[in-house]
């Protein structure tokens, strides 16, 4: 023990411990700062997305497109998950990510 | 102030050793700590950049659609409806649109037939998606084949591959002109999968949809906010995607929580005591402990944070596709655009940090409130 703190004077465990949340504190805030896309450069990126989404006259996102019902959730019918049979049980695994439609529900 | 200071550092100087004491452990408990924050800062992260992105990329989606309901099942509209929609106030826009599914055997995936409102490509030329071209192998200017639902191949020329940039909303899409879109479905010229309108009026939306209704009872009308809503929905915290990642860490952070508020170790319990014994008050104890739990829940918030910052948007998120990808052949390739979002840095801190360092000295507080002797006796 004396022999390590001959060897390292002065160093104390606040030392250390201001070492060592100031460096992940700065990876964080430099990770936030080079990466962070300002909104309006972003809604400029998206222009061309946006324009042809508009174009082609889309109402849904791409993300689920397994199943019919989940591809188009915003128009899909309320109980779209049993329209093929009373007893049809779910087997899509979008089913259980993507919620009734918004009209579905009571608020 | 000076002295405060100095104080404090003493306090820090002896939390240091004490996590040092207890190296193995401590270690572990920071990595699982990590694990949580990363898990929990991951799914928040994800589900609010995708619901700005469904957000942007939607808003310029139709105001209202109109689908026809024949009992109680979307039916095809008949092109008469049209009519009876012509000149109502505050529409400035009226088109019948004309999508479907198609189930592509050679790819085993559901391609979305869709005919543009504005731009279709001509007779025979298709637009298609970037995961449909990647997955089929065809480039600009190939001929490929799909059966129509008579039975007979029918030939589309790829006239352009959708942008990449879009690939979020049109991953899975072949754009067609309406007269193939009939041609290859078997459809009559007067009829269409629903309509859509424009309102030119944000705050008259309500009222047109409620004319619509008058004029075409059958009808069922949904309007884009709600349409919006559905994916503010599917990307809540407390619905959808979210609920479904979000619950396996919340309960392995309560079970870390509890674990640590159960009670200390005896031998945690004896160095109280003997902190006491030595002229310690009850308030140092519990900084000194504060400024432990506040190391390691720091610690590992911050890099929990930025571990998930890096797989979300550096990273594309591999955890998640997987499970949001589910049967999906033509899954978009999408990267989330990173945006700072200090109240939601604030929340995540709030929700990681504090329930561990309360957890902590709520077992401390009882064994420094106690007599040191009956401490260290157990």
């Amino acid at each position: 023990m004396s022999d390590e703190k001959a060897k390292r004077p002065g160093l104390r465990g606040s030392t250390l411990a201001s070492g060592y949340l100031g460096l992940l504190s700065t990876c964080l805030a430099s990770l936030l700062y080079f990466s962070h896309v300002p909104p309006h450069q972003a809604e400029a990126e998206r222009a061309h997305a946006r324009a042809q989404v508009a174009a082609a006259g889309l109402t849904d996102l791409a993300l689920f497109n397994e199943a019919r019902y989940a591809r188009n959730g915003a128009l899909a019918d309320p109980h779209a998950a049993f329209q093929d049979h009373p007893m049809a049980l779910e087997h899509f695994p979008a089913g259980s990510l993507m919620p009734p439609p918004a009209r579905a529900r009571l608020d | 102030m000076r002295a405060w200071i100095e104080r404090q550092r003493g306090l820090v100087d002896y939390a240091v050793a004490s996590l040092r004491r207890r190296r193995g452990r401590n270690l572990g408990l920071f990595l699982a700590y990590t694990l949580l924050v990363f898990l929990l800062a991951s799914v928040v992260l994800y589900g609010d950049a995708l619901r700005r992105e469904a957000r942007a990329l939607l808003a310029d989606a139709p105001e209202l659609v109109v689908q026809r309901l024949n009992a109680g099942r979307q039916d095809l509209v008949p092109g008469a409806w049209l009519d009876k929609l012509q000149g109502m106030r505050g529409v400035r826009g009226l088109e019948g649109r004309l999508w479907g599914y198609y189930y592509d055997p050679a790819i085993a995936a559901n391609l979305t037939f869709q005919v543009p409102l504005e731009a279709p490509p001509p007779p025979g030329q298709v637009g298609i998606g970037a995961a449909l071209a990647r997955a089929r192998g065809l480039e600009p200017g190939d001929v490929f084949s799909l059966r129509t639902y008579a039975g007979q191949p029918y030939a589309f020329t790829v006239a352009r591959i959708l942008s990449p940039a879009s690939d979020l909303a049109s991953a899975d899409l072949l754009l067609l002109h309406a007269a193939d879109y009939r041609a290859f479905f078997g459809l009559p010229a007067d009829v269409y999968t629903d309509l859509a309108l424009r309102v030119g009026n944000e705050r008259e939306v309500r009222k047109v949809a409620e004319k619509v209704l008058e004029r075409l009872p059958g009808a069922r009308v949904i309007a884009r906010d709600e349409m919006r809503r559905t994916y503010e929905a599917a990307f809540n915290w407390r619905q959808g995607l979210l609920l479904t990642l979000l619950s396996t860490v919340l309960v392995a952070f309560a079970l870390l929580a509890w674990d640590k508020a159960s009670g200390l170790s005896a031998e945690e319990r004896r160095e109280i005591g003997i902190l006491k014994a030595l002229g310690w008050d009850t308030g140092d104890v519990l900084r000194m402990k504060l400024w432990e739990g506040a190391l390691v829940s720091l610690g590992a918030f911050l890099a929990g944070y930025s571990l998930a910052w890096m797989h979300v948007f550096h990273a594309d998120a591999p955890l998640f596709t997987a499970v949001l990808k589910g049967w999906s052949v033509l899954y978009p390739a999408f990267s989330l655009r990173p945006q700072v979002d200090l109240a939601q840095l604030a929340a995540l801190a709030f929700l990681s940090v504090l329930p561990y360092v309360a957890a902590t000295l709520v077992p401390v507080w009882r064994a420094a409130t106690l007599d040191p002797d009956e401490v260290m006796r157990g």
